[in-house]
């Protein structure tokens, strides 16, 4: 019996405002004793150089853990956004190549074409991924596990199996090119996390979906189109994957078939380290950011260290899992 | 000797007393009504009991001997067993598999023996005379006959003391009463029964003794023979309430709310009713007699309903809730866990729920607004929050449903459809609401309630449909209608 049987508000207690205020910024506290700890025991850690290398690593997996956040929060999960990354960064670098025997006719396009294209493509992924979840009622994790295994295959099928080199300048900056000094995927992961910031908090659509994921039947009751916000959810992670998708291909100067493997992983891990409850209505995108970054931080610290990348997953593994054991314990204590 | 005794028993959860003073006796052979409201203890006390929680402080004695349980397993063991409000049996599993779980008869070389386990489970049943097979899977079942499953259980653990929590509050009249025939059975064989629930007419028509908490501290207790309704209500509130049932609206003439020739495949066939604006209009009927279907057909819920209605005169067309919504209807669901609030949302959050459109007009929400109407709602019905920012999880059951009401009475309805407004609420919040509700259709509202709670509805409505196998068996007027019409109409 832990209701609050009608005492008036009272100042919180001491005790009480600790734990409150670790709840609230515990994986931001935790994310600054990770950085502490790097940058004592390393000194390059905290050179402009490798912050700005951190951030431009976490920005593809930054991009997709927010729009998976939008997803979980509705009680869904998006296991196919590794492989629209694929499909649209190949199809949209189509569009933006010099080679001949990969490009679609009348090539490089101007830039805008092959990211119109290259977001459509995600957002078509996303569309018949929504469609399926929300007007036929399959459960998420399986129609998106259907949805990675078709846009890898029609990826291959696209690109005949083979990479498409040779990328236009223009198209080649969105992941090299720098604004004042800072690497343009870093200045759109930005973005993209402030205008979601502002949609999930300040917004009518942030409401629904918060509401959506906290209890449909109660949303449903109270006049909110559940179906509508369910299939929205998957085509703003399409969409986000679509533009990760070309951030990578932008990066690496060409875009593979093979690209963006396993990414849904580390995206769901960036959320789940964030404090997202996968049961859905509860967490925030800022925490979904931090996630993101103390993954990326934390393979750099661990490079910087000299350790093998295969320890790193075992740490990743045990950081997802140890993330959601204190917020269990912390739910029940609560 | 008494079959248990309790003195003194306390406990606190951080800092606050949730018992302060737990204080019991039960004899056996005896029905004994643990009362009192939300927050008054009732659970602690049954926890405690229960080796789910470990107490502060007190005495308990089984049989005259001094015990201490540390876990639900240990209370089990020294006789004690509980039927819980919401039962959670293991759906996909028999009767008797649910019965017999972690100590099933086993065979020589360890694999179950069904054959001895399923005699064994429908001797028991019918030795309770429950009208049940052994090897029914659980999923099969009416909430009514999981619980007498739930008895059977408590029996082959050769409880002496059994608790029961609200366990009318899932079930219909007509299976409350089989409850109550097993009650007796049970109390022949010798056993003591803990009644707990807010619905007084039971406590009166079973039990023989009381005990009520208040403020999580022992009041009184005694004999039910020596009480009387209003005595036993002001010892639960604490002070005089004077009448149970208030009413201060008086219908007008004119129409709000016609419902022609509403029906639904399979589930309400027939159904026409006029409500007058000022009206209270109650719906009765059993569990399953499609009380709620027409609910859900009015607010547009059930896409296969079909029929007429119209408002203050104009037919409407409803096909979803957000048409129903848009035509000024609010619906206050049967469950509020379920269809009534989002748990993981502030108070603030689910006063708010449906009436985000009209809160975000350029699609960005005005907080400012959003702060001011859950202000105003919870001044307007005294919901007891410590912040509106608070879960509303963390509030008792009487105040989130005041957050339910709230959400709707924002929207300013016409039509105010109630289900079940009051299940799980204590006496002095049912009033609350009770107060509510008149003041809205004295103030011109339409209202149509379905209550499963025969007092309520007589002390409530102005006319009352009664309901029977998804038809309508008839509409009584104030006057004409009693507890014998309408048990009458709805069997």
């Amino acid at each position: 019996m832990s209701d609050v049987n009608g005492k008036p508000a009272e100042g919180l207690m001491g005790s009480e405002r600790r734990r409150l205020l670790i709840q609230e910024y515990g994986i931001f506290i935790a994310f600054l004793i990770l950085v502490v700890v790097l940058s004592v025991s390393n000194p390059y850690f905290l050179t402009a150089g490798n912050i700005s290398n951190v951030l431009l690593q976490t920005s593809i997996n930054g991009v997709l853990a927010i729009g998976m956040t939008f997803v979980i929060l509705t009680r869904g999960i998006d296991l196919s956004v590794g492989s629209v990354v694929a499909l649209a960064g190949i199809v949209s670098a189509s569009f933006a190549t010099t080679s001949a025997t990969a490009a679609v006719s009348g090539a490089p396009y101007p830039v805008f074409v092959p990211i119109a294209v290259g977001l459509a493509v995600g957002v078509a992924c996303g569309g018949v991924v929504g469609a399926i979840v929300s007007r036929f009622a399959v459960p998420a994790f399986v129609a998106t596990l259907g949805m990675l295994s078709a846009a890898r295959g029609l990826t291959l099928i696209y690109g005949n199996g083979r990479p498409v080199p040779a990328l236009v300048p223009e198209f080649r900056w969105i992941g090299t090119g720098n604004i004042l000094g800072i690497p343009l995927p870093v200045v759109i992961l930005a973005i993209v996390f402030a205008v979601s910031w502002w949609v999930l908090t300040r917004t009518r659509f942030g409401r629904y979906i918060y509401a959506v994921g906290g209890n449909p039947h109660a949303a449903k009751t109270s006049g909110i189109n559940v179906t509508r916000i369910r299939f929205s959810v998957y085509v703003i992670s399409g969409a986000l994957a679509g533009l990760a998708g070309m951030i990578l291909s932008a990066r690496t100067g060409s875009a593979l078939p093979q690209a963006g493997i396993a990414y849904e992983l580390d995206a769901i891990a960036a959320v789940v380290i964030g404090g997202t409850s996968l049961a859905g209505g509860v967490g925030r995108v800022t925490g979904t950011l931090i996630g993101a970054l103390i993954i990326g931080v934390m393979n750099n610290g661990l490079d910087l260290m000299g350790i093998q990348s295969y320890y790193q997953q075992i740490l990743k593994g045990a950081l997802i899992v140890g993330a959601v054991m204190l917020d269990q314990k912390r739910n029940q204590d609560a | 000797m008494s079959l248990l005794k309790v003195e003194g028993l306390r406990k606190s959860f951080g800092g606050v007393h949730a018992l302060k003073n737990g204080q019991f006796e039960l004899a056996a052979g005896s029905v004994h009504a643990l009362c009192g409201g939300n927050g008054a203890g009732k659970s602690t006390f049954l926890s405690i009991l229960m080796g789910i929680h470990r107490r502060d402080g007190g005495k308990i004695w089984r049989n005259g001997e001094l015990v201490e349980f540390s876990s639900p397993a240990e209370a089990l063991a020294s006789g004690i067993a509980i039927i819980e409000q919401e039962l959670s049996p293991i759906p996909f599993m028999t009767v008797a598999e649910n019965i017999y779980l972690g100590r099933e008869p086993l065979k020589r070389f360890g694999g179950i023996d069904f054959r001895a386990m399923n005699s064994a489970a429908q001797k028991l049943l019918d030795d309770l005379e429950f009208d049940i097979r052994a090897d029914q899977q659980m999923a099969s079942l009416s909430v009514a006959k999981m619980q007498l499953v739930e008895i059977a259980k408590a029996l082959s653990h050769d409880a002496e003391v059994i608790f029961m929590d609200e366990p009318t509050s899932a079930i219909g009249e007509r299976e409350a009463q089989h409850l109550f025939a097993a009650i007796e059975t049970l109390k022949a064989l010798g056993r003591g029964i803990v009644y707990v629930s807010h619905r007084l007419s039971e406590i009166f028509q079973i039990a023989d003794a009381y005990t009520v908490f208040r403020d999580g501290a022992y009041v009184s207790s005694g004999n039910l023979a020596d009480v009387d309704r209003p005595a036993l209500i002001g010892m639960i509130v604490g002070r005089e309430l004077g009448e149970e049932y208030i009413k201060t609206n008086e219908p007008t003439a004119e129409i709000g709310l016609e419902v022609q020739q509403l029906q639904s495949p399979a589930k309400i066939a027939d159904i026409s009713f006029q409500v007058r604006k000022g009206e209270i209009f109650g719906i009765y009927g059993l569990m399953g007699s499609g009380r709620t279907e027409i609910f859900d057909s009015l607010f547009g819920l059930d896409p296969h309903s079909t029929g007429r209605i119209l408002l203050d005169g104009t037919a409407v067309k409803i096909g979803q809730p957000s048409d129903a919504m848009a035509e000024g209807i609010a619906l206050v669901t049967e469950d509020r866990k379920k269809t009534g609030l989002n748990l993981t949302d502030s108070v603030r959050g689910n006063i708010g729920l449906a009436s985000l459109p009209e809160m975000s007009p350029s699609f960005v929400m005005r907080r400012r607004e959003e702060a001011a109407a859950a202000k105003a709602m919870i001044e307007r019905f005294h919901i007891k929050a410590a912040r509106d920012t608070m879960a509303v999880s963390g509030l008792s059951g009487g105040n989130q449903q005041k957050v339910v009401l709230g959400k709707w009475f924002l929207r300013n309805p016409r039509v105010l459809l109630l289900d079940e407004p009051t299940r799980g609420v204590d006496v002095g919040a049912k009033r609350e609401i009770y107060r509510i509700i008149c003041d809205y259709a004295a103030a011109g509202g339409t209202v149509v309630m379905i209550s499963s709670e025969i007092d309520e509805v007589l002390g409530m409505s102005d006319r009352v449909m009664v309901m029977r196998g998804g038809r309508s068996a008839g509409i009584l007027e104030r006057t004409e209608a009693n507890a014998q019409s309408l048990v009458h109409l709805s069997t």
